[in-house]
């Protein structure tokens, strides 16, 4: 098993702590955030997964097999950094997006909570047009839904 | 020949999305390249399915580097089934969507063109999910298929499903980071992360530290297979999608968790006796799933609770670690890709018809055409499990396997599934009721008009068809699912498919060196000079670490 020194384990112990208490935030860009932090830690615990730093890297040749720094957390952690580089950039324009559309960046309460929240009104059947985003069913197709047959316009 | 067969439901999709990319002004050459891909992954697939049957795993070394430090493809029967199903799925649903005419087709439509390549890479990461042979290659594939799924779910999206789709992208951002933390722990523990290396290894490792693992491995596919209570996220967040593709996730998403989850659990964690904590978790996802579907007012969200509902038979089944168990899973699975497709597909159909997915407003609707309520009908009364149909052979291996455990446990679960069985037949009673019944006072059904309709409706009758197909063809499918359980309980065809003979290492010196029975008693090659040079390393890392 590797065991870690004490600062490494600190330093990754810390990151996940501040990225999760980042996650746990109700602003998005809060949320991205933590996402970027928590994205660094693993891949801080995946190179420390290799064992020990200070080892010289792979060169390929007449090398002490025993010697050399394990490629393979570093292969990972080069994947890894990319995959998350690219999911957050996805996910700051969806913030941007949720902003320019919402104007705002909080995430909301949950619809159904909301709605057990006001059932003091309980909502009529033939009650066509809600107030938005009163009614769980706003949440669903409704608003985005197509009419059959749109298709052949084109 | 069989290297190609393997690589290519992964590979073919991806440069078909490539190319489906470059050409995003024709919507014709789009939908061609769409279906053309799907469906020559879908043909690669049955073989794939066949060779496994008949010759066991199929095993491809990436770039030719061997098993335990490359990227290995393993077809066994589990995943060529799934494979197969989850490809047939996605094909039908890609239909449905092209004659929707909304997503994805609009020709030179710059907001609607990143809907096909996102859509066939969605179709590779399952794919790739499906053959990976390593956890990290599990977690690439993963990424790629969420990747995709945020493109698509927040594809054109307005006010409420931005929300939504915030919820569902940073709910599985966390469980990829989770999945990507429990890899670096265990590479760290084990010095591998090539699925079928760590069975060989895992059972060396400290009890407590395997429990961890277990733990680890079973909380992040838990979140993606939507398993109480790590489900939250998807009632929230699939309805709110376009049809096809609430469709697509809810139906292959869900089940490449729960894949994930069987390999990783069968695979690195041998048991022989039923697993309390998963036993606990099924029976809590069965009824709080279902429990929550009745109470709903909304037909996706109530399909979305059904889902959940339903994702806790397949837990079951893996939670008792017998034979028929697992075979129950594997049914049970391959039954819910295509049913619960299709219930979205209808739904979807209906929202379209009547203009609004609120059951109570539904009833005081014209109910949409015959033809929707006769696949309904069919798809209902299977995920009911009513005796004919798809459902009813999954749920009943899985009530023998419950029996044949017996146990307080396992009966207490029994009585569960079967209350769940009976809830949901209620669940859909009330939308048949709501959305299909005729009566005085309703207005007569609508007829399907329109070639895009008629498309959409026979996309979902096909997709209703694959789940007949497999109630039609049980006896055969439910012996291949046998097989497929007895392989994952037994490992060893995997085990030396993958590691044995392949690659660098010559069977003979293999086998030489390391008996098969010191193998599975997870003692790690010890020999100071192995035939392989990643081998010695792993090897003297592993010594290393023992030592200290």
């Amino acid at each position: 098993m590797t065991t870690l020194d004490l600062t490494s384990a600190v330093v990754v112990g810390g990151l996940f702590a501040v990225g999760f208490h980042l996650l746990l935030q109700r602003s998005l860009m809060r949320l991205l955030f933590g996402f970027l932090v928590l994205g660094h830690s693993t891949n801080l615990l995946i190179l420390l997964a290799a064992g020990p730093p200070g080892r010289p890297p792979v060169t390929g040749h007449g090398q002490d097999k025993a010697s050399f720094a394990d490629p393979l957390p570093q292969a990972m952690a080069l994947t890894a950094i990319v995959i998350t580089f690219g999911i957050s950039i996805l996910l700051l324009a969806l913030v941007y997006r949720g902003w320019l559309m919402l104007g705002h960046d909080e995430v909301r309460d949950d619809v159904e909570d909301r709605r057990l929240g006001e059932s003091e009104h309980p909502r009529r059947p033939g009650d066509a047009a809600g107030e938005p985003g009163e009614t769980p069913e706003r949440t669903t197709r409704e608003t985005t839904r197509e009419t059959p047959g749109k298709g052949e316009e084109r | 020949m069989t290297d190609w067969l393997l690589i290519a439901p992964v590979l073919l999709p991806v440069l078909a999305a490539g190319l489906s990319l470059a050409v995003w002004r024709s919507a014709g050459a789009q939908r061609l390249l769409g279906t053309g891909g799907l469906l020559v992954a879908l043909v690669d697939a049955v073989v794939l399915l066949v060779l496994s049957d008949r010759r066991g795993p199929q095993v491809l070394d990436v770039g030719g580097w061997p098993a335990p430090a490359g990227i290995t493809l393993v077809a066994d029967r589990l995943s060529a089934l799934l494979l197969t199903v989850a490809l047939a799925v996605a094909l039908a649903v890609l239909v449905f969507a092209i004659g929707q005419g909304t997503v994805g087709s609009g020709s030179g439509d710059p907001v609607h063109a990143p809907f096909h390549p996102s859509y066939l890479l969605l179709a590779a990461g399952v794919s790739l999910a499906f053959l990976a042979g390593d956890l990290f290659n599990l977690f690439v594939a993963f990424e790629l298929m969420l990747a995709a799924s945020y493109v698509l779910i927040n594809l054109d999206a307005d006010e409420s499903r931005i929300r939504a789709g915030m919820t569902y992208t940073i709910t599985s951002l966390l469980s990829s980071l989770l999945f990507l933390t429990a890899i670096g722990v265990v590479y760290a523990a084990t010095g591998t992360v090539n699925l079928a290396d760590l069975g060989d290894r895992m059972p060396g490792l400290p009890e407590g530290l395997r429990t961890v693992f277990s733990l680890l491995l079973l909380i992040v596919f838990g979140i993606k297979a939507a398993m109480v209570p790590l489900h939250f996220w998807l009632p929230d967040s699939y309805p709110t999608a376009p049809a096809p593709i609430t469709a697509v996730l809810a139906a292959l998403l869900t089940k490449v968790g729960l894949y994930a989850m069987v390999r990783t659990q069968t695979l690195l964690f041998p048991r022989t006796e039923p697993w309390t904590p998963l036993l606990v978790a099924a029976g809590v996802t069965l009824l709080v799933g279902i429990l929550g579907a009745i109470a709903q007012q909304d037909l996706n969200r109530l399909l979305s609770f059904v889902l959940v509902s339903h994702i806790g038979y397949m837990l079951f089944g893996l939670s008792l670690y017998s034979v028929t168990g697992l075979t129950g899973t594997v049914l049970y699975a391959m039954h819910h890709i295509a049913v619960q497709a299709a219930l979205f597909l209808i739904a979807g159909l209906v929202v379209a018809w009547s203009g609004t997915a609120s059951l109570s407003r539904l009833a005081g609707a014209a109910p949409p055409p015959g033809i929707l309520a006769a696949l309904f009908l069919i798809s209902g009364l299977s995920l009911a499990g009513i005796p004919p149909l798809s459902g009813f052979v999954g749920k009943l291996v899985l009530l023998q396997a419950g029996t044949e455990q017996g146990g307080a446990a396992a009966l207490a679960l029994l009585a569960a599934a079967l209350l769940t069985s009976l809830l949901t037949l209620y669940a859909m009673a009330k939308v048949w009721r709501a959305a299909f019944a005729t009566g005085s006072g309703r207005p007569p059904p609508a007829r399907p008009r329109g070639a895009g309709t008629r498309l959409m409706v026979g996309a979902t009758a096909g997709t209703v068809l694959i789940g007949v197909a497999l109630a039609l063809g049980a006896g055969p499918v439910a012996r291949v699912g046998e097989r497929a359980a007895v392989d994952l309980l037994e490992r060893d065809a995997y085990l030396e498919a993958v590691l044995g003979g392949r690659g660098a290492i010559p069977t003979d010196v293999r086998e030489a060196e390391e008996p098969e029975h010191t193998r599975s008693t997870g003692r790690i090659r010890v020999g100071e000079e192995g035939p392989g040079g990643e081998n010695d390393r792993s090897t003297h890392r592993t010594e290393e670490r023992e030592r200290r």
